[in-house]
């Protein structure tokens, strides 16, 4: 249909051209021919407007039976000849072209391409060992409907999020609809079943030609890897973690799986691989498998140590990410995952106009999932109003370190920089960058907590866009800016004075905090099942976590925000796109870390590279953990396409010195032979500094 | 814009053509070089001095004839795009069926709602495969569809497909450096082709009353495998075993449904056998698995006993429309480059997959009739005169009635002779016919294509006849590797004494005659099929009329026709059945076999017959009909889905009518002797 829109503006201009002067029509129809022959191959946009001339033409009272010779009808009619001939020819020669056409063309350009590693491991004798389990993260889930509203009738077992967004464009209210779930349960709004597509295609493809799992999968493939060694395991990403298992059994599903692969693979244990939240979904898995049942999976307690080989999270968001938080509070932050990836069939289509982003907001609200991507550990993990584990990370220093100058002179630039200023990493919200940067004990703040929630009177004519602002009004607004500056402790009790129900679902599913004493009874609810800082890992001695991110990308750590002018029929806050410094890595009101560019280096590496390092009480038995990093490296060029070299949280998937990595350890290679760590970050500083007490029968803080 | 192209694409050559040969004659000195693109103008120099004088007399019509040759391509693509436009304006409901004809909606304001989990199972052909590892000439389709898909509907690459498509001819396995496998899930058949519904009509209708993920399965399989053998290289026993326990579990145990269909009911049949069986052969489930964890069986066409189209397959790879020979040769045929030889590559390739024996006729003689008995000998064939009925309904009601009647002194048919070849040896007694002798059968060599001398080939099929038993000889004969490989696999006799230890080995479990069902006196199995569509039943054979195809001897004797009203009709017998599968192999197992306490139903275990008469579309727009009873079109059928629908949520047999027989195939079994 995208002829169709593209007709319009064409129209336009061939209405308001003089239909009689003939004089004329030679010259412009030489026009259009030199613009043919400049660009044959775009064809499909030439025939439009040929096409529209045509009908116009055919109104007019019919030409004269001895024209003059070349009149312009018969221009007209040549043109569209040889456009349609042009197309067809095309498209018969790219119809017969051979598949690895493209390929061939790449190398000729850049050189021959390095072997995929499926077949430089296959050449290396490599055959497919251990079972394997892929756990897909947020949003790269495919979503079907299996049962709607009126409004969308037809679409049964249609994807409504995932592959093509193809309905996105026709009904977007009846997607939003749809896509958003019960805001009291956070289950299935009544008379709508939204369910997870199963099987490998689930998540595969985010959308044609966005590969997510693909290539890992097609590259697994080349070793010997099939359907009855690989499983997708697919669920509904928007609920919350136990609930996909009241809902769908899905943790079952996955259990009963492993059992199966285990079983008829000759008892081999599984490799999983989650990535993205997947890891903290998995996390939740190991705890909900081995707990009795009724809330667990009754496997007992040596079922991990019996089925799962190594745990190989990608990208994981162990402590949560700091844009989770933006994108609750205001349902921007640059980039966000949830709200980006609406955003090319969706933030940028009119039909909503300016209250995209408060549907967006409404919809997303709705998602139990998103509340478990919000920091956890609190100011020990992230850092107080003057303090941070990143302090001293300069961005100028990143700058450089991709230039590759010597390393002398970027030891000199760091420590200069980090005398004169650093980010206050510690502050994640503050309103106004001179609240981001002023020492602690300047800012006056007035406690919100109390604040009395107001109405706003005039705000009928929002009503349709509901969002939990308008619960708050003024009054609750003011409040929340007067406090100035907020650190991850008071973020969560910022979110539950912004949006009381969201939260009360939320924290009944999840929990943000440290543990002090795991064996406390209450810790078996599953609501810390998922917080790596509230709950032990299995019992398996044997098992091995891996924990594999990218590092050398700008990632959000902190934002600076400013009340939004026009509070009335939109969200009250906004980032400060205006704050920026240089130095302080302030850009568009977003202080970045190092990181994937969605999760920060210190929330994806600290529990492997501290947390469970060694026998902690987080890790009773002593589970061997590795951390892994891969530098970014751009693509080359275009034709590369996402680059095999990315680190970016979600184009790792197609990083090659990833893959290797993750079919080696499933073709049965340890965390040892892989070659143990390997770091480029300052993850091991950074963990240092941070001071959690990690010794179970001292209760003093360790002093490492 | 995908589909835009796609269907733009035939005409590509038409336009083109016609444009080439106007711009050819029509061009002339008074069209100023500039203004004719480049393309043009260079064709149209180098062509000047050929045709000067065929323009000088073109001259005059060179203005009409351009225009209207480039005024018709405008024109058709305007309208083309107008109605493009059209469509997609429409809202959906006008373009697509109207929902309302569907029980899913009406059930369940009747209050009914998902109880039992219902596993699907498909049948041959019907299910999806895609490629995990291929040849050098099947780069770039990785993970892509070979069967059901794109791909089957145009293959750009008929030889490599079928090479991708075919099995190893000794192992009946992977040959080397392929692998294709099933496609798992929901999405294995049921939108394996655009417009070929399998499950899409009945998985919509199950959804209706809350059917989801959770409680609702499709357990695929490679359709091409012998069934064991889709065990070993799969796994897709224990698969579907650990998936029918997870579901019993996760639904508040409650027992599955199992709704399988075509193949896929001796597929089941053979896991039935195989879950209850220990390892390593069985799965271990133990004496009480089936009763723990099935309600009921709804086969779907079933083909217990077999098709004859099977045998008419083997041999020559016809068969009028024939489900996976059609779909084939339509990729193939229509490609048009392989030409002649289009149908010896796809008998070369389907020879090669196991299942295909599963489906040849079972129980021998005693079943399907001898030289001189058949229980179909009293079949009348007006099914041609119903067919033509349909159109007046009213009027002829009752003159088909007596037509009936008339045609009930007519000759009855030898349905028993399955092959016979010429026609007069299939009418003639059988005292008049030669005997066979099995000596001629030898073959020096066992190469499946080459070296049948002609001789033999000759002496075995003069003026011969043969019946369910004796065709295994010329099926042998014809294709011996296959019949080898797939004898390991399959059995088609009747068993003496079932208590014979040798009826523990899995080649007997998917034949219901040689094998019992499990003890499970709660469980139900129902039968349902259409009826009333001409099946074949029994063939007419020739000699191939020349030695250029080498793999298949003989043909189907399509000039043999009977008179007006006769069974036989282009060399085939034909019979009540569904388009595939005849009644007596799709009823006889609820009809008689199994009914009550027999030596195969130890347990007891209720059966029911249930056919669906069939009506053919009464307009274009009901796709596939909702009241159609050909084998695959039945899978809409809105009476099997209501049936399908109450059962799942809890209905007994008893409960939905018990037996619905149109047919005659109860007088047929009582014909059939059996213990």
């Amino acid at each position: 249909m995208s002829s169709l829109r593209r007709r319009k503006p064409f129209n336009e201009s061939s209405d308001s051209k003089p239909q009689s002067e003939k004089g004329e029509e030679e010259e412009h129809h030489e026009e259009d021919h030199d613009d043919d022959d400049d660009d044959d191959d775009n064809g499909k946009n030439k025939k439009i407007p040929s096409k529209i001339k045509k009908k116009r033409w055919e109104k007019l009272p019919s030409p004269p039976q001895q024209p003059p010779k070349w009149s312009c009808l018969d221009m007209c009619c040549w043109f569209i000849g040889c456009i349609c001939v042009t197309w067809w020819l095309m498209l018969f020669l790219y119809n017969a072209m051979p598949a690895s056409f493209p390929q061939y063309v790449t190398e000729a350009i850049t050189g021959p391409l390095p072997d995929p590693p499926g077949v430089k491991l296959k050449k290396e004798g490599l055959v497919a060992k251990h079972p394997v389990v892929f756990v897909p993260g947020i949003v790269t889930g495919g979503l079907e409907l299996w049962e709607g509203r009126g409004c969308a009738e037809g679409l049964f077992r249609n994807r409504l999020w995932g592959g093509t967004f193809g309905e996105v464009y026709k009904r977007p209210l009846c997607w939003v609809e749809h896509m958003s779930l019960d805001n009291e349960t956070g289950l299935d709004p009544c008379g709508i079943r939204v369910r997870p597509v199963s099987g490998l295609v689930a998540a595969d493809y985010f959308a044609p030609g966005y590969f997510v799992w693909a290539v890992l999968i097609a590259n697994l493939a080349r070793i010997g890897y099939e359907e009855k060694n690989m499983y997708m395991a697919a669920y509904d990403w928007r609920l919350s973690f136990q609930n996909t298992e009241v809902r769908d059994r899905t943790l079952s599903r996955i259990k009963s799986n492993i059992e199966l692969l285990v079983a008829t693979n000759g008892g081999r244990k599984v490799v999983a691989i989650p990535h993205s939240m997947g890891v903290l979904y998995f996390l939740h898995f190991m705890k909900w498998v081995e707990a009795p049942t009724p809330m667990g999976g009754g496997g007992g307690p040596n079922w991990c140590s019996k089925h799962i080989k190594a745990v190989v999270d990608i990208g994981g968001p162990f402590l949560g990410v700091p844009k989770a938080i933006a994108g609750l509070f205001s349902a921007e932050a640059k980039d966000i995952a949830v709200a980006r990836a609406l955003a090319p069939g969706f933030l940028d289509n009119d039909i909503f106009q300016f209250q995209t982003l408060q549907h967006v907001m409404r919809m997303s609200r709705t998602w139990d999932s998103t509340m478990s991507m919000i920091p956890r550990g609190g100011d020990t993990i992230w850092g107080g109003l003057h303090w941070s584990p990143e302090d001293g990370y300069s961005c100028s220093k990143e700058r450089e370190k991709k230039n590759d100058t010597q390393i002398t002179d970027q030891a000199d630039a760091e420590s200069v920089v980090c005398k004169a200023r650093s980010a206050n990493y510690g502050r994640i919200i503050s309103f106004g960058k001179d609240v981001a940067e002023a020492p602690s004990s300047d800012i006056e703040r007035i406690d919100f907590r109390g604040a009395i929630k107001g109405h706003t009177a005039a705000n009928t004519t929002c009503r349709d866009v509901w969002t939990e602002y308008h619960d708050m009004g003024f009054a609750g607004i003011k409040a929340v800016a007067e406090y100035k500056t907020y650190t991850t402790e008071s973020i969560v009790d910022l979110l539950h004075f912004i949006a009381p129900k969201m939260m009360a679902r939320g924290t009944a599913h999840f929990s943000y905090g440290i543990a002090d004493n795991l064996d406390d009874p209450k810790y078996t609810h599953y609501k810390y099942w998922s917080n790596p800082l509230e709950t032990t890992l299995p019992n398996a001695p044997d098992m091995e976590i891996f924990s594999m991110y990218g590092v050398g990308l700008q990632t959000e750590r902190a934002y600076v925000y400013k009340l939004s002018p026009h509070a009335e029929c939109s969200i009250p806050f906004k980032i400060d796109t205006s704050a920026d410094d240089e130095a302080t890595c302030l850009r568009d009101g977003v202080y970045s870390v190092d990181g994937d560019e969605t999760v920060p280096v210190l929330s994806a590496g600290f529990m492997c590279a501290k947390g469970w390092r060694g026998k902690t009480r987080f890790n009773p038995s002593g589970i061997k953990t590795y951390v892994r990093e891969y530098n970014h490296l751009p693509p080359a060029n275009l034709l590369e396409g996402r680059g095999t070299l990315s680190a970016a949280h979600v184009d790792i998937m197609g990083n090659f010195a990833l893959i290797e990595d993750v079919i080696r350890i499933a073709a049965g290679a340890s965390g040892e032979e892989l070659g143990g760590d390997q770091v480029y970050s300052k993850i091991f500083n950074w963990s240092e500094r941070i001071n959690l007490q990690l010794d179970n029968e001292t209760p003093v803080y360790s002093s490492r | 814009m995908v589909s835009f192209l796609r269907l733009r694409k035939p005409k590509y050559v038409e336009p083109a053509v016609k444009y080439c040969s106007v711009g050819f004659e029509s061009f002339d000195d008074q069209s100023p070089p500039s203004t004719a693109p480049r393309l043009g103008n260079l064709w149209l120099e180098t062509n000047k001095n050929k045709n000067q004088t065929k323009r000088r007399q073109a001259k005059e019509h060179s203005g009409r004839c351009l225009d209207s040759c480039c005024w018709l391509t405008g024109y058709l693509c305007t309208v083309w795009w107008l109605f493009l436009f059209l469509y997609h304006c429409l809202p959906f409901t006008v373009v697509h069926e109207v929902p309302e004809l569907m029980p899913g909606a009406r059930l369940k304001r009747e209050g009914l709602t998902a109880l039992h989990p219902v596993v699907l199972v498909p049948g041959i052909v019907t299910g999806g495969l895609e490629l995990w590892e291929g040849k050098p000439c099947a780069d770039g389709l990785f993970r892509k569809r070979l069967w059901g898909g794109g791909f089957t509907r145009n293959p750009k690459r008929p030889l490599c497909w079928l090479e991708h498509l075919s099995l190893h001819n000794e192992t009946g396995l992977d040959p080397p450096g392929i692998r294709v496998r099933p496609v798992p899930g929901l999405f294995g058949t049921d939108y394996s082709a655009p417009g070929y519904f399998v499950w899409d009509v009945l998985i919509k209708n199950l959804a209706k009353i809350g059917y989801e993920g959770k409680n609702l399965h499709l357990a695929a399989y490679d359709w091409r495998l012998s069934f064991q053998n889709t065990e070993i290289r799969d796994h897709s026993l224990s698969r579907l075993k650990s998936k029918i326990e997870l579901m019993y579990r996760g639904n508040g145990y409650k027992k599955v449904v199992v709704v399988p269909h075509s193949m896929g009911v001796t597929y089941f049949l053979h896991f039935l056998k195989w879950v209850e069986m220990p390892p390593p052969m069985g799965g271990g489930g133990g004496p009480g698995w089936c009763a723990k964890h099935i309600k009921a069986i709804v086969n779907i066409s079933p083909a217990f006993l077999g098709v004859p189209k099977a045998v008419s397959n083997i041999l020559s790879a016809e068969g009028k429309d024939d489900a996976y020979i059609g779909a084939m040769a339509s990729g193939v045929l229509d490609s048009g480059i392989l030409g002649l030889q289009a149908l010896e590559h796809i008998t070369r390739v389907s020879r090669t997959w196991d299942s295909l024996v599963s489906l040849v006729p079972k129980g021998g003689e005693a079943i399907w009739g001898n030289m001189d008995w058949s229980p179909e000998e009293e079949h009348v064939c007006d099914l041609s005169k119903k067919r033509y009925s349909r159109f007046s309904l009213s009027n002829n009601n009752v003159n088909n009635s007596d037509l009936k009647i008339g045609f009930r002194v007519k000759d009855p048919v030898n349905y028993g002779r399955i092959i016979s070849f010429g026609k007069a040896a299939s009418v003639l007694h059988s005292s008049q016919l030669p005997t066979v002798d099995p000596k001629e059968f030898l073959r020096t060599t066992a190469s499946e294509f080459d070296e049948m001398s002609r001789e033999s080939i000759r002496k075995i099929a003069a003026d011969k006849a043969y019946t369910a038993k004796t065709f295994f000889d010329l099926l042998h004969f014809v294709a011996p590797k296959m019949m080898k490989r797939a004898e390991a696999h399959f059995s088609h006799g009747i068993a003496d004494n079932l208590d014979d230890p040798k009826y523990n080995h899995y080649k007997y479990w998917s034949n219901p005659l040689e094998t019992k069902l499990p003890d499970a006196p709660d469980m139900e199995i129902y039968c349902s099929y259409g009826v009333g569509i001409p099946t074949e039943r029994s063939y007419v054979y020739k000699l191939s009329p020349s030695s250029s195809c080498k793999g298949i001897p003989y043909r189907i004797d399509s000039s043999v026709d009977g008179e007006d009203d006769s069974c036989l009709k282009g060399g085939v017998y034909f019979t009540d059945g569904d388009e595939n599968v005849p009644v007596l192999s799709a009823g006889f197992m609820c009809a008689k076999g199994w009914r009550g306490s027999t030596q195969f139903n130890p347990s007891g275990i209720a059966t029911y017959v249930r056919e669906y008469r069939n009506k053919p579309p009464s307009s274009l727009v009901e796709r596939g009909g909702i009241k159609n009873g050909a084998h695959l079109d039945i899978m809409g059928n809105i009476a099997l889905i209501e049936d399908i629908l109450r059962i799942a949520a809890g209905a007994t047999g008893e409960e939905i009518g018990g037996d619905e027989i149109h047919s005659d195939i109860l007088r047929m079994s009582e014909r059939v002797s059996l213990r």
